[in-house]
């Protein structure tokens, strides 16, 4: 166990989810003018809609799968009767499937925020940064499933579930010791993942905790009164 | 009865002399910043035309305003709330810039700058999004100026449907104009406030102007698709969505907006309306089309009611606002005349910024050398622009509504003749439109004279009733929601930037 082990997979989690949390708590108070989309449909329509609809999709079931697989105890499956080999192929055909669409998208999206002069020209750095960081994190996710074709039996993402299910429950000591042994494509993956949140309040990943889910029901028209009388 | 109160406009067609002043008092307030240099809140089109952005009257294309579902009920017509939602990723409706036009600069320095040369230097256009330099300017805010381009494209005005022989408004003896000043109508039933996902637009109840809470918007675009009058701008460089704010500063200061102020040739004009909120829904979805403009007539208040003025003080209303509803010219000549009528009533949000119609020359007078007569008052079906088509644009295709006011404006002209050069009372024109003479010098006054007091009658907010002034001692006055701070230190890790900086594009010489 090293001390770079004890860094990227002890401590780095919390630091990250602080930076995220606290981060994105002072922006929302301080800065919300600047909590935004920041879309680029005006400069330019046609590739943004082949390119974001299934990134978006694609990247919400990926979001999605990892959240329900890595965090969902190993004892649930198990009642479930699903075993951890049949789960691993699961993960791997969905995952696999969602990662190809995300791709596709985040590819064209990428090739657009860079080739296409309006958009370039009114990107900041933050969001070119942020799909070459998606895309990289994206390619080492679906690298793994190579990795994990040549062991069907589940135990590596077991290893890699205790990981997780350690980290949320404070015992990092277990999650660290979780991931002896893992190849370091998950490693990677993880870090980078990891890295994911650190940039979150800097960049406009924040427009996620503003999915307008109460549009639905609220009623149509707003009416503000200015004074209180 | 919910009583609350509007600031509505009427804009007087027959005088606009399409100068732009409006325009431009308005853009060099509101929108000379980075963003949203190809917004104007307000601009002059020139009809007919397909006007700014291309083709904004078209709603098989763009899907804005309200239609009704098959159930009855008023539905967007970018879809019910799911469908918002699921379009949320990459908004199907959204104007591109082009649909505007690509806003740009000239390489003014160039005309310093440029080395001796055989030929007097030129400043030639560069874009304000990308830099770069644009061979040729494809589109402009009012690219159809005085009926610029050509007639084919033109004619996809959509107020020309239904008009018969569309086509010979082409030829040059027979072609017709007029000039067709547009901002935010701040409607009643605003389906840019329906569609806003993150719930950021809004009404304000005590004026009725209709805002965008720029801490609120997240971008999300569905205002700009719902918006059928496509008055809604998306700021490209900040990511937020802006619209004309009625200049709510000096309207809470009892002063006119700055298109009103500046407008030289006087049409326009400011009041208080009061209406029933309570009737809002049914009104906006009544069956037929040419029946919106009636339904919205019917939920006005009468000011002058004992009943409507003590429902609007258990509102809240103060009396300043209860007594300028009663000067309104705004009521005068929506209600009383009856000679403004409403911008697309078939959109059903309600509009709140009326239109008197255009009178136009007379065209069969020169050929045949004598106007058919209706009476007193000349034939409508000779005048040069054809009635249909001011129908289409003001009372959703129903003629009846405009050959009255354009009757009663006619002989209010035939009276004041009679009366001024003549020395006759002419009362059988005004017994003809239905209007006594009272009425007619009234209206005389408020259209003809348009003393700057009658056109603007706007009451101050009670700021000092409702906000504690020792609070706000030493506070920022208008800004974002920062407080007096901006945020911004310099080095600011959130990526926005220091704000009424304006940043010019460093013109770069290539040439």
């Amino acid at each position: 166990m090293s001390y770079f082990d004890h860094l990227a997979f002890g401590i780095y989690p919390y630091i990250a989810f602080a930076v995220m949390l606290i981060g994105s708590w002072i922006r929302y108070d301080r800065e919300q003018y600047s909590w935004k989309t920041s879309s680029s449909q005006l400069l330019e329509k046609k590739q943004l809609r082949r390119g974001s609809i299934p990134f978006h999709i694609g990247i919400l079931a990926i979001l999605g799968g990892h959240a329900v697989g890595l965090l969902t105890p190993a004892e649930v499956w198990h009642v479930l009767g699903i075993s951890a080999a049949f789960k691993q192929k699961i993960a791997m055909g969905v995952g696999g499937f969602f990662g190809l669409i995300c791709l596709y998208g985040l590819v064209i999206l990428l090739k657009r925020r860079l080739t296409n002069p309006r958009v370039r020209a009114s990107s900041n750095p933050m969001d070119i940064a942020l799909l070459w960081l998606l895309l990289a994190q994206l390619l080492l996710g679906l690298t793994s499933i190579f990795v994990s074709a040549g062991h069907m039996d589940g135990s590596e993402m077991l290893k890699l579930m205790a990981w997780a299910q350690n980290t949320v429950t404070f015992d990092s000591a277990e999650a660290v010791a979780a991931m002896q042994g893992v190849h370091w494509i998950f490693k990677a993956h993880i870090v980078l993942g990891m890295t994911l949140f650190v940039v979150f309040p800097f960049s406009r990943l924040v427009h996620m905790l503003s999915v307008p889910l109460q549009y639905i029901r609220r009623p149509h028209q707003i009416v503000r009164q200015r004074f209180v009388r | 009865m919910k009583v609350r109160a509007q600031i509505g406009m009427v804009l007087n067609l027959d005088k606009c002399i399409g100068c732009h002043t409006c325009s431009i008092t308005c853009k060099n307030v509101w929108t000379s910043r980075e963003g949203v240099e190809y917004a104007w809140f307000n601009n002059v089109e020139t009809k007919p035309g397909i006007g700014f952005p291309k083709e904004w009257e078209n709603q098989q294309k763009w899907h804005g305003g309200w239609t009704k579902n098959a159930s009855g009920e008023l539905e967007l017509k970018i879809g019910g709330k799911r469908r918002v939602l699921a379009n949320i990723f990459a908004n199907p409706d959204l104007p591109e810039i082009d649909d505007y036009y690509e806003p740009f600069d000239f390489d003014y320095q160039h005309l310093h700058n440029a080395p001796d040369s055989k030929h007097q230097p030129v400043a030639r256009p560069r874009s304000l999004i990308s830099g770069q330099r644009m061979e040729k300017i494809e589109w402009g805010p009012n690219w159809e100026e005085i009926l610029g381009t050509e007639f084919e494209k033109r004619k996809k005005d959509q107020n020309f449907n239904d008009v018969v022989q569309k086509d010979i408004y082409g030829q040059f003896e027979k072609t017709f104009m007029m000039y067709l000043p547009r901002l935010c109508e701040h409607c009643l039933n605003p389906a840019c406030v329906a569609a806003c996902p993150s719930g950021a637009v809004y009404k304000r109840e005590e004026d009725g102007i209709v805002l965008i809470d720029q801490d609120k918007c997240r971008g999300w675009r569905m205002c700009v698709s719902a918006c059928p009058y496509k008055k809604i701008y998306y700021n490209w460089k900040t990511g937020k969505s802006e619209k004309c704010t009625f200049c709510f500063p000096r309207i809470e200061a009892g002063q006119p907006t700055v298109c009103s102020e500046t407008c030289v040739g006087r049409i326009r004009y400011l009041g208080v309306l009061l209406y029933d909120a309570d009737k809002i829904a049914a009104a906006a979805s009544v069956a037929n089309e040419q029946d919106l403009y009636q339904a919205q007539l019917d939920i006005f208040l009468n000011p002058n009611d004992p009943k409507v003025i003590a429902a609007a003080r258990a509102e809240g209303i103060s009396d300043n606002w209860i007594k300028a509803a009663q000067q309104s010219p705004v009521y005068m000549m929506a209600m009383d005349w009856k000679i403004a009528l409403p911008l697309h009533p078939e959109y059903r949000t309600l509009p709140m910024v009326w239109y008197v119609p255009p009178l136009s020359p007379i065209q069969s007078a020169v050929q045949a050398g004598h106007v058919g007569m209706n009476g007193e008052i000349p034939d409508l079906k000779s005048l040069r622009i054809p009635l249909k088509y001011l129908a289409n644009l003001l009372t959703a295709g129903d003629e009846k509504p405009v050959v009255r006011a354009l009757e009663r404006m006619i002989a209010m002209r035939a009276f004041k003749r009679a009366q001024q050069v003549d020395g006759v009372e002419d009362l059988a024109v005004l017994q003809q439109v239905g209007l006594t003479a009272h009425q007619v010098e009234e209206m005389y006054r408020y259209m003809a004279l348009a003393n700057y007091e009658d056109r603007f009658v706007i009451p101050t907010s009670h700021r000092a009733y409702a906000e504690n002034a020792y609070d706000l001692k030493s506070s920022c006055g208008f800004s974002f929601g920062n407080g007096c701070g901006d945020g911004n230190n310099g080095v600011n890790l959130f990526g926005s930037k220091a704000k009424g900086v304006r940043q010019v594009i460093p013109v770069e010489l290539k040439d």
